[in-house]
């Protein structure tokens, strides 16, 4: 049996074992078990469905924001895509099981391939452009996915939308909001535990080395174009394994959603969590996610104050205003996002009296 | 044949709607390459702001339109004084949703006071400005159009070769720390190159308003497609800005009539693809080679 460690005061890392371990004390991996059999055993059936809506929601985001991440935040390659290739998902995961009847099990990760693809496709433009060239490309491609999506009625029925099948695992169907939050939240965990092995992989290092200085990543012999594609197809597969989810979790599916909108907003995630760090997507995720909902609830509110009606005062749009707002503010004073500040926090706990 | 040449027409009016649109985003791009999602959010405000100085201040159209200059060259200085400014030297993405959350901000706050309906201005151009040719009509508002626009490429052009300030801008847009070492006041030219471009900004805002009535998506959804236009022409060109904005209206035009109405307006970004794919500095941009 080994002895509980504890943090300790230095950097006293005698290994590249030790350097690459997940957890820096046996207290944290505890701490991260409790939390989640806690989370598991206990939130599900304590919550009302309303609540149990708002995490589901959160889980979603937060695979998607995690892909999102990986592109941005490790490999350095902005993309404005995103929200199309959530779309993409979520539409092939629609038409392969209504279309040609793929058990749910396979259209999962089927949609995540297909959409991994996508981006792939679109990702191409990387090989020879960079920075806000890039950017500029993945917004092009933003708009050709949401014109294809409208006009290939054939195959999507255009604005009027798809109803998916209830999804069946074995015997079992998934309905309700419970089901989901089982099937959602570990698909996160296992999405989550994927990506934080794969940036301490070779794949993971090669691709902060893009980031940091692309020149000296390739004298030091990575094929730049190579990875920077890796990272477009792994961040559109979360993206597109996410649609995927929310379009069985929502049952009917529009081209609405996916707009230029949803692209910023899984960025506004990622900046917002933190850039480069993986539990800082879901940070961002939660953030956004509830700043949406009381946004949302406070419209409610306000809108049925006889004084705003007399006024007559549209609150609706209070929502866009504070979402910039939200994005502005964090880039200005904290732009490494909620991760620093939780990161803060703890250290500032654990040195106490002596924190700084 | 009078189909075509209507046709014809109407893309070079847009494409010159769009490329005085896209002046002032190489204006910010051309001296501080950073990329200006705001700018359609520029363009409303200040198309709202000339809106609230006739119909609720009810100025005289001149007076008005001089105030409304004003007040955009005050809030683009402001916007980099406090917004851009502590980002110099920051990662691009930041300096991206800096601009986007910006973006959002504008948009919300325009949207909170006028609503998303369609506004219009009182009539003030007189109708002797309309062009007839034959079968050919050029809607006064046209006739405007372009004359504002060649006034300003001239007026640009003469700024940018002859004036202290724009060699001052043309200098920090080629090498940043050049021109510091050179005494030139870069945390000024950057300050006046956001003030003239929200300036032109709102001035395009005014013609587009004119044109199109005013409408918060409308506008914000221009903004966008500046993109298109100034890969075309260059990033940093604003002559290229004119040419890449006839060259895309007219493509536009085109596909809307020949082809089909629903893929106009997603064909800008098909070439856009193309244009970075094959010649991303678009045809007047300035070459940098660097290979990676």
């Amino acid at each position: 049996m080994r002895r509980f460690s504890f943090h300790p005061c230095g950097n006293y890392r005698e290994s590249y074992r030790q350097e690459l371990s997940i957890f820096e004390t046996d207290f944290g991996r505890a701490a991260l078990i409790i939390f989640l059999s806690l989370f598991f055993f206990v939130v599900p059936f304590i919550s009302s469905p309303y609540m149990l809506y708002i995490l589901n929601t959160i889980g979603i985001a937060a695979i998607a924001a995690i892909g999102l991440n990986i592109l941005i935040g490790y490999t350095g390659q902005i993309s404005l895509g995103h929200g199309a290739f959530f779309g993409v998902g979520a539409y092939a995961a629609a038409i392969l099981s209504t279309r040609l009847e793929v058990s749910f099990f396979l259209a999962l990760p089927a949609a995540g391939f297909i959409t991994a693809a996508v981006g792939m496709v679109f990702g191409l433009p990387s090989g020879r452009l960079k920075g806000l060239y890039l950017t500029i490309a993945t917004l092009a491609g933003q708009f050709i996915i949401e014109y294809v999506l409208i006009q290939w009625e054939s195959l999507t029925k255009g604005t009027m939308g798809i109803i998916l099948p209830t999804p069946q695992i074995f015997k079992w169907a998934i309905q309700g909001d419970r089901a989901f939050f089982f099937l959602i939240f570990i698909s996160l965990v296992l999405m989550t535990l994927i990506a934080v092995n794969i940036m301490r992989s070779k794949y993971g290092r090669a691709f902060i080395a893009i980031r940091d200085n692309d020149r000296a990543a390739e004298g030091m012999g990575i094929p730049i174009f190579k990875y920077k594609l890796l990272s477009f197809g792994i961040s559109s597969f979360y993206a597109g394994f996410a649609g995927a989810l929310w379009a069985y979790y929502m049952i009917s599916i529009t081209t609405e959603p996916f707009n230029l909108g949803l692209s910023v907003e899984f960025i506004a995630m990622v900046i917002i969590g933190g850039m480069g760090n993986i539990p800082g997507a879901i940070f961002g995720a939660t953030f956004i996610t509830l700043l949406n909902e009381l946004l949302r609830y406070l419209t409610v509110v306000l809108m049925n104050i006889q004084f705003v009606i007399n006024w007559g005062l549209n609150i609706a749009p209070l929502k866009e205003f504070v979402f910039g707002l939200a994005i502005v503010l964090f880039i200005l004073f904290e732009p490494r996002g909620l991760a620093e500040l939780w990161r803060i926090l703890r250290s500032s706990f654990r040195l106490w009296p002596f924190s700084y | 044949m009078d189909f075509f040449l209507q046709l014809l027409v109407n893309g070079i009016c847009v494409g010159l709607l769009y490329g005085i649109s896209a002046m002032g985003f190489v204006m910010i791009f051309k001296s501080s390459s950073v990329l200006n999602f705001a700018h359609g959010e520029l363009l409303a405000l200040g198309a709202f702001f000339f809106l609230a100085l006739i119909t609720w201040a009810k100025l005289p159209i001149i007076g008005a339109f001089f105030l409304t200059l004003i007040g955009c060259f005050t809030l683009g200085f402001l916007i980099e004084k406090f917004f851009l400014r502590p980002l110099i030297g920051e990662k691009l993405i930041f300096v991206i949703m800096l601009t986007v959350g910006l973006a959002a901000m504008f948009k919300g706050f325009i949207l909170l006071i006028w609503g998303g309906n369609l506004h219009t201005y009182p009539s003030f151009l007189s109708d002797s400005l309309a062009i007839d040719l034959g079968a050919i009509h050029i809607a006064p508002v046209y006739t405007a159009t372009m004359m504002i626009s060649i006034v300003f490429l001239v007026i640009f052009g003469l700024f940018f070769k002859k004036s202290a300030q724009g060699i001052y801008m043309r200098s920090v847009a080629d090498n940043q720390k050049a021109a510091l070492s050179l005494g030139v006041h870069v945390r000024r030219v950057f300050a006046l190159s956001w003030a003239i471009a929200a300036l032109v900004a709102s001035m395009s805002g005014i013609v587009l308003g004119v044109m199109n009535g005013v409408n918060v998506h409308d506008l914000s959804s221009i903004g966008l497609k500046v993109f298109p236009v100034v890969i075309l022409g260059g990033l940093d060109s604003i002559g290229g800005a004119i040419v890449g904005g006839i060259i895309i209206g007219l493509l536009e035009t085109f596909t809307g009539g020949y082809l089909s109405p629903s893929l106009r307006d997603v064909v800008p970004y098909i070439v856009l693809v193309f244009i970075l794919l094959i010649k991303p500095y678009g045809l007047f941009g300035l070459v940098e080679i660097e290979r990676v």
